[in-house]
C-alpha cells in the first residue's frame, strides 16, 4: 500500500532517481574518455588540434585523427560494450558470478578459430573470418558449459571448464603462431587483444553486429529476471529456460565473436564490469544490462587510455591493461567465502 | 466417496472434461490422464490418472519417494510425460504456450532462488512477467495486483526490505506474494512448510486455507499427515508412484490406510481444535 510509489518499473524503487543519474554520469565520462582518446597517442594532441584534426581536412592533424584515433576509439567503444553486456548475460544465465565469455573460453575459441582461418584457409577477410569467430565462439560457449555438467554445474566447475578450454585454445593458438611468424607477425598484437589494428576493420559492419546484438541481449532483461529465480520458478512464471539460454548464447556468440574478431582476445572486461555494476544498480536485469555496455565501453577505453600513458611513446596492448586490472579482482570473486547469488 | 481407499488406476473415458470415474462434481481444471512420469528411463509413475477437484485444497502425503512431487512436477508442465498427458482447461498442458498456462497456473517450486539484495516489493513484482510483453510495459494494474498481493499474504510493511534480511516465514510469505501475483486461479506449492519451524507452518497453512477461501483452487505437497488432515478439503494418498487414497480428509483417513500407505500402525482421534482426523503413532 503506503509502501508503493506509483513509478514504473517495479513498485518501491527510491534507488529509480539513482540509477538514471547514473547513466547520464556514465555517458559522460565515455565522451571524456573519447577525447582523450582521440587527444592522446605517440603524438599527444591539445583540444584545439583535435577539433581542427576533426574538421578541417587540410591540417596535419587530420589524418591521424579520422583515420587512426577515430576508429580506434569507437572500436573500443563498441568492443568494450560488447564484451561487458555478454558477461553480464552469461552470468544472469549461468546464475553463476565467475562466468565472463573470457574466463569461459568463448573469446579464446573465436580466437583460435580466426587464426585457423588464417593460417590454414588463407583468409584476409574480415568478414570471412568473422564466421570463423563466432561458430568458435559458439562451440567454446557449449563445449564449456557441457564440460562443466550442464545444467548441475556448479560456479567452480565452470569457472575450471572454462580455464581447461582457454589454456587450450591459447596454447592452440600460440602454437600457430611461433610455427609461422612471418604471416602472422600481424596477429602479434591481436592475440593478446589490441585496438592498433581498428583502422584495418570495418567498423561500421563491428559496430552494427554489436549494436544489434546488443539490443537484443537487452530484451532479454525480462525473462533473465525471471530465470534469476531458478528454472522451476521461471518454468513457472512463463519462460522456457532451455529456449532463453539458447537465445543468450546466439547473442553471446555475435557480441563476443564480433569483439574478438575484431581485437582478439580479451579476458576480464566482461568479468568485472558486471560485478561493480549490480553493486551500484540491485539485480535488476533491467538496469544491469544497459548499465553493462556503457561501463564495458568506459572500462575498455580507459584501460586502452591507460596502456597509451603507461608506455609512452610506445603503448601497452589494452589486452594486458584489462587482464592486470582484473585478474586480481578474479582472485578477490574467487576467495570470498560466500560468493554472491544472482 | 465411500471406501478407505481404491485403485487409482481407473481408465480414463472423458477427453476433456476430467478423466472418468475420479469424482463427481465440477468438472477439473487440471488432470493428469494415463500419465507414465519419471526421469530418464527410470518411472516413478505408470497410468497414473489424478484430477484436482475445482475449488478445493487439495493436498499430496505420502512416503518419501512416493512420487508426490513428481506428480506435482507433472501437474504444472515441468515434467513432460513418458506418456498420457496431462490436461489444463480440456487441453494438453505441453501444446499451451508456457507464458499462457502461467496465467492460468502458478507454481512455488520448493527451493526457489532470491537474487542478491532483492527487496520484496522487486522480487513480488516479477510475478508479473507471464502478463507483460516487449512492449506493455509495468501498469497500474501491474502495480494493484502487486499491492494487493502483498496485502493479502501481509507482507506490505516489508516491501522495502531486503529478501535475504527475512525470517523463513516472511521468506515464505513473500514468495508465496509473489505467485498470487501471478493471478493464477489454480495454485501449486511443492512442500511449502519445508524447512520452517511449527510456527511458520501454520502461519503458511493459515495463509493457504485463506487463499483457497478466496475461491483459489490450491495443490499442495506436504510432509505432515495432521497438517494435511486439518488444512486440506481433499486427499491425494499416494505410494509406490500410485494413489492408494483420496477423498476428504475425514473419510479417507483411517488407521488402516495410514498403515497401507505409511506402513505406521496408529490409531485415529479427533482434533479437539479442528475436528478434523488426528493420526497418533502407536507406542
Amino acid at each position: 500500500m503506503s509502501a508503493i510509489t506509483t513509478t514504473a518499473p517495479p513498485a518501491a524503487q527510491p534507488g529509480r532517481g539513482r540509477r538514471v543519474t547514473g547513466l547520464a554520469v556514465l555517458v559522460g565520462v565515455i565522451a571524456v574518455l573519447a577525447v582523450l582518446s582521440v587527444a592522446l597517442g605517440s603524438r599527444a594532441m591539445g583540444l584545439s588540434e583535435v577539433w581542427t584534426g576533426l574538421t578541417d581536412p587540410a591540417s596535419d592533424a587530420y589524418p591521424v585523427v579520422t583515420e587512426l584515433r577515430l576508429p580506434r576509439t569507437a572500436l573500443g567503444l563498441a568492443a568494450g560494450a560488447a564484451l561487458g553486456l555478454a558477461g553480464a548475460l552469461m552470468q544472469a544465465m549461468t546464475r553463476n558470478p565467475l562466468a565472463d565469455p573470457g574466463l569461459l573460453g568463448v573469446n579464446t575459441g573465436a580466437a583460435a578459430a580466426v587464426v585457423t582461418s588464417v593460417y590454414f584457409l588463407g583468409f584476409s577477410s574480415f568478414i570471412g573470418t568473422l564466421g570463423f569467430a563466432f561458430a568458435g565462439a559458439a562451440i567454446a560457449a557449449v563445449g564449456c558449459y557441457l564440460i562443466a555438467g550442464a545444467a548441475s554445474a556448479t560456479p567452480a566447475r565452470l569457472a575450471l571448464a572454462g580455464a581447461a578450454v582457454t589454456a587450450a585454445g591459447f596454447a592452440y593458438v600460440s602454437a600457430i603462431q611461433i610455427l609461422d611468424t612471418a604471416t602472422l607477425e600481424q596477429m602479434r598484437f591481436w592475440s593478446v587483444g589490441s585496438l592498433v589494428n581498428a583502422h584495418t576493420v570495418p567498423l561500421r559492419l563491428v559496430v552494427g553486429l554489436i549494436f544489434a546484438a546488443s539490443v537484443g541481449g537487452v530484451l532479454l532483461a525480462r525473462p533473465l529476471n525471471a530465470l534469476a529465480l531458478g528454472d522451476a520458478t521461471a518454468t513457472g512464471l512463463g519462460v522456457d529456460p532451455r529456449v532463453l539460454r539458447a537465445t543468450g548464447i546466439a547473442m553471446i556468440t555475435v557480441l563476443a565473436g564480433t569483439a574478438t574478431a575484431a581485437c582478439g582476445p580479451i579476458v576480464f572486461v566482461g568479468l568485472v564490469v558486471p560485478h561493480i555494476v549490480r553493486a551500484f544498480t540491485g539485480p535488476d536485469q533491467n538496469w544491469v544490462l544497459p548499465y553493462s555496455a556503457l561501463a564495458g565501453s568506459v572500462f575498455m577505453l580507459a584501460a586502452d587510455v591507460l596502456g597509451r600513458l603507461l608506455a609512452r611513446p610506445a603503448e601497452l596492448q589494452v589486452g594486458i591493461v584489462c587482464a592486470v586490472a582484473g585478474g586480481p579482482f578474479f582472485l578477490y570473486l574467487v576467495s570470498r567465502r560466500k560468493v554472491a547469488r544472482l | 466417496m465411500t471406501g478407505p481407499s481404491y485403485s487409482s488406476a481407473s481408465v480414463a473415458e472423458g477427453p476433456n472434461r476430467g478423466p472418468a470415474g475420479a469424482t463427481e462434481g465440477a468438472p477439473s481444471p487440471l488432470f493428469a490422464e494415463d500419465a507414465t512420469l519419471g526421469y530418464g528411463r527410470v518411472a516413478i509413475s505408470e497410468g497414473l490418472t489424478v484430477e484436482v477437484p475445482e475449488g478445493e485444497f487439495t493436498v499430496i502425503i505420502g512416503p518419501n519417494a512416493c512420487g508426490k512431487s513428481t506428480l506435482l512436477k507433472a501437474l504444472a508442465r515441468m515434467l513432460k510425460p513418458a506418456a498420457g498427458r496431462v490436461v489444463l482447461d480440456g487441453k494438453d498442458i505441453h501444446s499451451q504456450p508456457t507464458r499462457a498456462v502461467a496465467r492460468r497456473l502458478g507454481l512455488l517450486p520448493q527451493s526457489p532462488i532470491a537474487p542478491d539484495g532483492i527487496t520484496v516489493a522487486d522480487l513480488v513484482a516479477r510475478g508479473r512477467y507471464p502478463h507483460q510483453g516487449i512492449l506493455k510495459q509495468w501498469s497500474a494494474e501491474d502495480e494493484r495486483v502487486v499491492g494487493e498481493a502483498m496485502e493479502a499474504t501481509d507482507v506490505t510493511d516489508l516491501a522495502s526490505r531486503g529478501v535475504d534480511e527475512l525470517s523463513g516465514g516472511q521468506r515464505q510469505r513473500v514468495w508465496i506474494a509473489m505467485v498470487l501475483a501471478q493471478q493464477t486461479p489454480l495454485l501449486l506449492l511443492d512442500e511449502p512448510t519445508t524447512y520452517l519451524d511449527i510456527t511458520h507452518q501454520m502461519e503458511v497453512l493459515d495463509l493457504c486455507g485463506k487463499l483457497h477461501r478466496s475461491g483459489r483452487t490450491l495443490v499442495a505437497v506436504l510432509h505432515d499427515l495432521n497438517q494435511a488432515a486439518r488444512y486440506a478439503t481433499h486427499l491425494i494418498a499416494m505410494r509406490d508412484g500410485a494413489v492408494v487414497a483420496e477423498g476428504a480428509p475425514a473419510e479417507i483417513v483411517t488407521a488402516e490406510a495410514v498403515e497401507k500407505v505409511f506402513d505406521l500402525p496408529c490409531r485415529i482421534i479427533e482434533d479437539p481444535e479442528t475436528a478434523t482426523p488426528l493420526v497418533i503413532p502407536r507406542a
